[in-house]
């Protein structure tokens, strides 16, 4: 009988490890939360650097899973514990599950912009988040300010809950800085005429094809990229918002009306309570599960048989929580065959 | 005016809304390399005059960006023409002409 891998979590990482473990003669189980699988793919319209189709890449990820594999919907483990060589799980629907290995893909969460009330998210009419803009974009509506009219001119926010001690994030999300770039260019591409700007403290362009999309928003779009971070943020009567930043590269302060603000918001750690406390892995004071090795045992944990891939790990592009996913599916394929 | 022993500081802020970016846009529509500028500073560091004054091709192009023309009308003259930092730049951004530039500009718009 061949062995058995649960999967916790169904997004990126848990659908491709799935799709290779199978391929590998493994049979899966994939525990997910909420209603479907995909994950937070299902929220996104393209994806950076190349502007593929997300729903293309979600496509591919279901076309590779084996039609034996066990998906469990609408799911939440409540209890799991390793026993020898086999790992027990309970779900709150009073399923239990055993398995050989188990593979946490449990992704991360948004950071909620909220907190950050400074910038008034949910307090100013014309504050959005990515996440919000990227909702517009996916359903095909007008970027509209509150009043329904087309915005003149727009911010985007880089570095909101990242980078940031005070929220109790020291990190760098990693996704932001392109994705900033990413919806300045599709700003421009919807609203021609629109004015946008981004407010950064570095670009941080590291991966390929990257600082190609950067130039194309400077060059094509004209997209105006102003290093310093937002400071201030009011709300004018007529409900545009005026933000206070420094221009640290003239060393001037400066201010400006904007029509929309998009803050864009960064990544923090699922919740890993249970993990922690059932499964005794550790995390790190980012909140992160940390893996056995930096380098040599990345997608493994401390815990025998307990395995990661993806973003549950630390901020991760698409591209690498992929790579991941198959890395791990490696790797618990050779501690199956041992 | 009496000397009261105290003076009023200008501000220094930049009011975005109320600069014009005529200039800039001159400009740009003469020497579209601007956009390719990353400020990266190193026209700045080769700069012969900015060895001797406060220039700064990469601060000048921001200052227009922000339609803080006057600075860019009283820092445009330091430039010597020497080129140097076309040289350098790695964006491919065409410096001399974009000085060339700014000076003709400035002459159409009546800034002098």
């Amino acid at each position: 009988m061949s062995k058995k891998v649960l999967i916790i979590g169904a997004g990126v990482a848990g659908l491709e490890a799935s799709g290779v473990l199978s391929k590998l003669g493994y049979n899966v189980t994939i525990v997910e939360e909420s209603d479907r699988i995909g994950g937070k793919l299902n929220r996104w319209s393209h994806l950076f650097p190349s502007r593929r189709p997300a729903s293309e890449v979600l496509e591919h990820l279901q076309l590779n899973l084996d039609p034996n594999t066990v998906i469990i919907t609408n799911s939440k483990i409540t209890d799991i514990a390793v026993k020898d060589t086999s790992i027990e799980a309970s779900l709150n629907t009073g399923k239990h599950i055993d398995a050989d290995a188990v593979l946490i893909s449990t992704g991360f969460e948004l950071f909620d912009a909220k907190k950050k009330e400074e910038y008034g998210y949910q307090i100013y009419e014309n504050v959005i988040t990515s996440a919000d803009l990227e909702k517009i974009f996916k359903e095909g509506k007008e970027l509209t300010t509150s009043k329904g009219k087309a915005p003149k001119r727009i911010g985007i926010i880089h570095c909101v809950g990242s980078r940031d001690e005070k929220v109790g994030n020291t990190y760098c999300s990693k996704v932001c800085c392109v994705t900033g770039v990413k919806q300045a260019i599709e700003i421009k591409e919807h609203l021609s005429s629109c004015e946008v700007f981004n407010f950064y403290m570095d670009l941080r362009m590291y991966d390929r094809h990257f600082e190609d999309l950067y130039q194309e928003a400077q060059v094509k779009h004209h997209v105006q990229f102003i290093r310093g971070r937002l400071s201030e943020a009011f709300e004018n009567p007529d409900g545009t918002v005026m933000v206070k930043v420094e221009d640290t590269l003239l060393g001037k302060p400066m201010k400006m009306n904007l029509d929309l603000v998009v803050l864009l918001v960064g990544m923090t750690a699922g919740n890993n309570s249970l993990f922690k406390k059932q499964l005794r892995l550790e995390t790190g004071t980012d909140k992160f599960l940390v893996p056995a090795d930096e380098h040599f045992k990345s997608v493994s944990s401390k815990q025998k048989g307990v395995f990661f891939a993806g973003a549950c790990t630390g901020p991760k592009t698409i591209e690498n929580t992929i790579t991941e996913a198959r890395a791990a599916a490696l790797e618990i394929a050779g501690y199956l065959k041992n | 005016m009496p000397d009261f022993g105290y003076k009023i500081s200008k501000d220094r802020q930049i009011n975005f809304d109320e600069n014009s970016k005529n200039l800039f846009a001159e400009v740009a529509m003469r020497e579209p390399s601007v956009y390719r500028c990353i400020s990266c500073g190193t026209c700045a560091a080769t700069c012969s005059a900015a060895q001797f004054t406060s220039y700064s091709l990469r601060k000048m192009i921001l200052l227009l960006k922000r339609g803080e023309d006057k600075e860019v009308i009283t820092s445009v003259s330091r430039c010597m023409l020497c080129g140097k930092c076309q040289l350098a730049c790695p964006m491919g951004v065409n410096t001399r002409n974009l000085i060339l530039s700014i000076q003709n500009a400035i002459k159409k718009l009546s800034h002098v």
